[in-house]
């Protein structure tokens, strides 16, 4: 099943960064997940989180206020 | 203490380079050298330290901890503490804002937290025991948490909730108390570490440039300007100095690492600790990008009187310290 991954921030430098992070364990492990940046602050506050960014999977957080390693996401996705 | 720094700075200079004790560059480079790398080691032990701090108590914890304890005034000291170990980025501030509004904690609480947070974290604290010495830090901090604590217990006695933007307000109707049940982390601290360290390099590494810019500009200016250069103009008999030098600092926005190795060269130059202070707390403190932020959740009036208020605290503790040195 195709997961969706969600990157919670409001565009600081370390929501770029953590956006990055996923994209590239999504693209190099061949994962088949959508990646959606939300970037509106009312949408960001419906997940009740108090530090950005975060990364959501299948609308469920899993990390939060900072940019996780490479290890972290791909433990998360498969 | 730091005496081996030196030793190396010294090596460096002296016999790698071979360059001549006598001449200016190669005192300058030799101070940079020593700076630089004692400023660096000192910024990796704070980060280090206030990184397992925080993997214990992180944010959520907080909020939690603020939103179902009775503290009985005690809570603005708590929020103010909790501001200093928890590591803060200016963009999470309205997530934060909402979180704890949400929680149901008073707003005057919250905004002692936000005070305090950008004003004392990890980074200043480590850059200045490097520049001023554990004495003029502990000042800093205490300052720091009394500065969001008397701004937070102002801001409450305003009764401020009217000037919140709608969407907050309705959020405020529906606070709760005990809304999500935090999930710790559960983790060995083995486990933490390597989280922890590489927490700690992203921040050294975000910081970095600024402190060498910073550290760069300050060696400059200890070559450059006389000894006493500013007493002439900003002495502290001077009664506007700390007042103009606080509201000139305002909207300028920069982090602590890049103004504080300026700061230290503008002291050891003649200007008064407070004045300078009362400058940096000002440029880190307040700026005119967090205003911006905080547009979506309060009125202009708001934000207006919050900056009001926490610049004439700065005011304050600037004359205050210049009474203590």
């Amino acid at each position: 099943m195709s997961k969706t991954i969600k990157i919670l921030g409001t565009g600081c430098p370390n929501c770029i960064r953590t956006m990055k992070v996923v994209e590239d364990v999504v693209k190099e492990n061949n994962i088949d997940a959508t990646v959606e940046k939300v970037e509106d602050i009312m949408e960001i506050m419906k997940y009740n989180i108090l530090s950005t960014p975060a990364v959501v999977v299948n609308e469920v957080v899993k990390l939060k206020g900072r940019v996780p390693t490479k290890t972290e996401v791909l433990e998360l996705l498969v | 203490m730091f005496d081996w720094i030196q030793n190396i700075a010294d090596w460096f200079v002296f016999d790698i380079f071979e360059m001549n004790a006598e001449s200016h560059l190669a005192e300058a480079l030799n101070f940079f050298i020593y700076d630089t790398t004692k400023i660096l080691l000192l910024l990796f032990v704070v980060i280090f330290l206030m990184g397992i701090v925080n993997s214990y108590f992180p944010i959520d914890k907080v909020r939690n901890y603020l939103s179902r304890n009775k503290l009985y005034g005690f809570e603005y000291l708590m929020a103010s503490l909790f501001g200093v170990v928890t590591p803060f980025c200016s963009c999470s501030s309205i997530p934060l804002f909402i979180g704890f509004v949400k929680g149901g904690i008073p707003l005057g609480v919250t905004f002692a937290f936000l005070v305090t947070s950008p004003l004392v974290n990890e980074v200043a604290i480590g850059l200045f025991i490097g520049l001023f010495g554990i004495k003029t830090t502990i000042i800093y901090v205490v300052s720091g948490v009394l500065l969001g604590m008397t701004s937070g217990i102002v801001l409450q006695k305003l009764k401020l909730e009217k000037h919140l933007t709608p969407w907050v307000k309705d959020v405020l109707a529906n606070a709760e108390k005990e809304q999500n049940i935090f999930v710790a982390e559960k983790k060995t601290f083995s486990q933490r570490i390597p989280i922890i360290c590489n927490e700690v390099l992203t921040i050294m590494k975000g910081v970095l440039p600024y402190v060498i810019i910073g550290i760069a500009i300050g060696g400059l200016m200890h070559g450059y300007i006389p000894e006493g250069f500013f007493e002439q103009y900003m002495s502290k008999e001077n009664l506007f100095a700390v007042p103009i030098a606080t509201i000139l600092a305002v909207p300028m926005y920069s982090n602590a690492s890049g103004i504080l190795p300026v700061a230290q060269v503008l002291v050891a130059k003649g200007i008064p600790l407070g004045t300078a202070i009362a400058f940096m707390m000002g440029v880190v403190g307040l700026s005119l990008p967090e205003a911006m932020l905080l547009k979506k959740v309060m009125s202009f009036k708001l934000i207006g009187i919050f900056f009001g208020v926490v610049t004439l605290c700065i005011i304050i503790s600037g004359y205050i310290f210049n009474i203590i040195f």
